[in-house]
């Protein structure tokens, strides 16, 4: 399998990264080359083989559905670029 | 003063203990080491000089009244992935630009509650994406070990360069990192440190930015062994903020320096000589197994036979959960952002100029992998394959293989801005391929300095331990520090 350019452009697209034609005829190399080793576990015989979903075996913690923590909006936009009433503000997204 | 900054956090914890040492003595110590030094290896981005004497003062009094914790009044360096309140926390991206968290990792929450003091944020490679600390946005670091006979500047390992390059440099007690593929131990090995990336789910990792949520976990980069396991009982701890976090006591590393490993069957696994290795490095390799066979252990020889495909598939698994985790930079709640004609463009824009080279790189692969047709193809076989790469170890240890000793990596440290990697993606990667696998079965790793090669440069070997049995770790990894020594770099700075 081997990524064209325009492949590149999509996946860039699916990631939100812009890239310039350059940018994609350089990654659409060094993609191939890592798609390329990658491709060697094709060789394994992985019938009958669960894929892993946990490296440790545990069971997922749980606890009471109750409201623990909050109060806290100017420290939770604090960081934001752009904000107003402890709401973050980004550009228009419904006409 | 030099000296001061000289001692292990053992010889400095037993001088403050005793009132021969302040805490503002020898933060002062190490402060005035990293404003003359730092700018020879750019292991921190940020000094907190104000935060550091205050927390010492603070230790002193409470050392003064006789309540000092495990870590009470000892200078540490803290990797910039970690969540540190108030202070610079980026990962080393430009993408985070001017993020001050207004909370605290629970690992730095553990150290502080012990009473360490902190210096600073350490250099560290772009999210932790890197074996050579250059993909920070902050630039390389410089490792303080050179070639004998040379000026020229070796890179520290990566991505917790800035950690390794600090305690080997002087520049604090020790220091915390951080391992996805090799983070903590190749560093570790490059600079002549002790590095231990402990079992997943041993220190928790909220509060420490995600990089391949199923594969990170934190650890020291200490002098010597006995530090690390100073430091592992402090960080390590049971945390319901993160519900990874096994549910199991920490127990006390320390007790088992100095342990006898006589009977101890120690694997050494034949897939591990690997094509094109340096002489140096099998010498090595050999003079650990006579080392721990001089201390009573029981030599074996193993097989995990799918070790080499443990890199290929770290390849598929950690970008594919990297560019899940690193969705969230998108200018919009924290960090740069880059105006456009429409949000889209916005994100974009953002992440394009947000991001190097090295973390598009990977989240392309990780977007890729996971898109439209080809999740099973990739992500699905390398998660079985994944499973086949626990099973091996598990088989071992079933077998009754108390540890595995194999090499800590395939080569000592390489040269800034080395030719052959800036050209092929995955020479770089090479650098992770004996420290990998314990990531892809969750297993605890330690890389212990060993020797010295003929250009003067430090290697490491590195223990394999079962499932939280980090206390044989520290018990054979003693061992071959005894045998081998402690190692310094020549100080040019």
């Amino acid at each position: 399998m081997s990524v064209d350019i325009q492949t590149v452009k999509r996946v860039a697209r699916l990631a939100h990264i812009a890239v310039t034609d350059e940018d994609a005829e350089r990654m659409s190399g060094e993609l191939n080359t890592i798609l390329g080793f990658v491709e060697q576990l094709n060789e394994v015989d992985v019938s009958g083989v669960e894929p892993m979903t946990s490296v440790i075996p545990m069971e997922m913690k749980k606890r009471r559905d109750e409201v623990t923590d909050g109060n806290k909006a100017a420290d939770i936009v604090a960081n934001a670029p752009a904000t107003e009433e402890n709401f973050f503000l980004v550009p228009k997204v419904v006409e | 003063m030099t000296e001061l900054t000289k001692l292990t956090i053992a010889e400095a914890r037993d001088m403050l203990t005793a009132r021969e040492l302040t805490s503002a003595e020898l933060t002062d110590a190490y402060l005035a080491a990293i404003d003359s030094a730092n700018a020879s290896f750019n292991a921190y981005v940020t000094v907190t000089h104000d935060k550091a004497r205050d927390m010492a003062k603070a230790s002193d009094a409470r050392l003064a009244k006789g309540e000092g914790g495990a870590l009470e009044g000892i200078p540490l360096g803290i990797k910039d992935l970690f969540a540190t309140e108030g202070v610079h926390t980026q990962a080393c991206s430009h993408v985070l630009d001017g993020f001050k968290p207004r909370y605290e990792s629970t690992v730095t929450a553990n150290l502080w509650a012990d009473g360490a003091v902190m210096l600073g944020k350490l250099n560290m490679d772009e999210f932790a994406m890197g074996s050579s600390n250059e993909t920070s946005y902050y630039g390389a670091v410089i490792n303080p070990w050179r070639a004998k006979g040379s000026n020229a500047d070796l890179v520290p390992g990566g991505s917790s360069g800035g950690s390794a390059a600090a305690v080997s440099a002087w520049l604090c007690a020790a220091a915390t990192a951080t391992d996805t593929g090799g983070s903590i131990r190749q560093p570790a090995a490059f600079t002549g440190t002790v590095g231990i990336k402990p079992t997943y789910g041993r220190c928790s990792r909220w509060g420490i930015a995600a990089f391949a949520s199923s594969l990170d976990q934190a650890g020291p980069i200490t002098r010597d062994v006995r530090d690390a396991a100073i430091m592992l009982k402090s960080m390590a701890s049971v945390d319901d903020k993160d519900t990874t976090s096994v549910d199991r006591a920490v127990p006390d590393y320390e007790a088992a320096i100095g342990q006898s490993i006589k009977g101890m069957r120690v694997g050494i696994p034949k897939e591990y000589r690997v094509d094109g290795m340096p002489p140096e490095i099998e010498a090595l390799w050999q003079k650990g197994i006579a080392w721990l066979k001089d201390a009573g252990a029981e030599i074996v020889d193993i097989s995990l036979p799918h070790t080499k495909y443990a890199l290929p598939a770290y390849y598929i698994v950690a970008p594919a959960e990297a560019s899940s985790n690193l969705a969230r930079y998108d200018g919009v709640r924290y960090g740069l952002r880059v105006p456009g004609k429409d949000i889209t463009d916005q994100y974009e824009k953002t992440r394009a100029a947000g991001f190097g080279r090295e973390v598009q790189r990977r989240i392309m692969i990780g977007t890729y992998v996971l898109s439209a047709g080809y999740y099973d193809a990739y992500y699905l076989q390398a998660q079985k394959v994944r499973t086949l790469i626990k099973k091996d170890f598990e088989d071992v240890f079933a077998a009754g293989v108390d540890v595995i000793l194999t090499p800590a990596t395939p080569s000592a440290a390489f040269g800034v801005a080395d030719q052959d990697m800036a050209a092929d993606p995955v020479k770089m990667y090479l650098n992770d391929i004996f420290t990998v696998t314990v990531n892809m079965a969750g297993l605890p790793g330690i890389a212990v300095p060993a020797g010295l090669d003929g250009n003067g440069l430090p290697l490491g070997l590195q223990l394999i331990g079962r499932p939280f049995d980090e206390e044989t770790l520290f018990r054979s990894g003693a061992v071959i520090e005894k045998a081998a020594g402690r190692f310094e770099p020549q100080k040019w700075w």
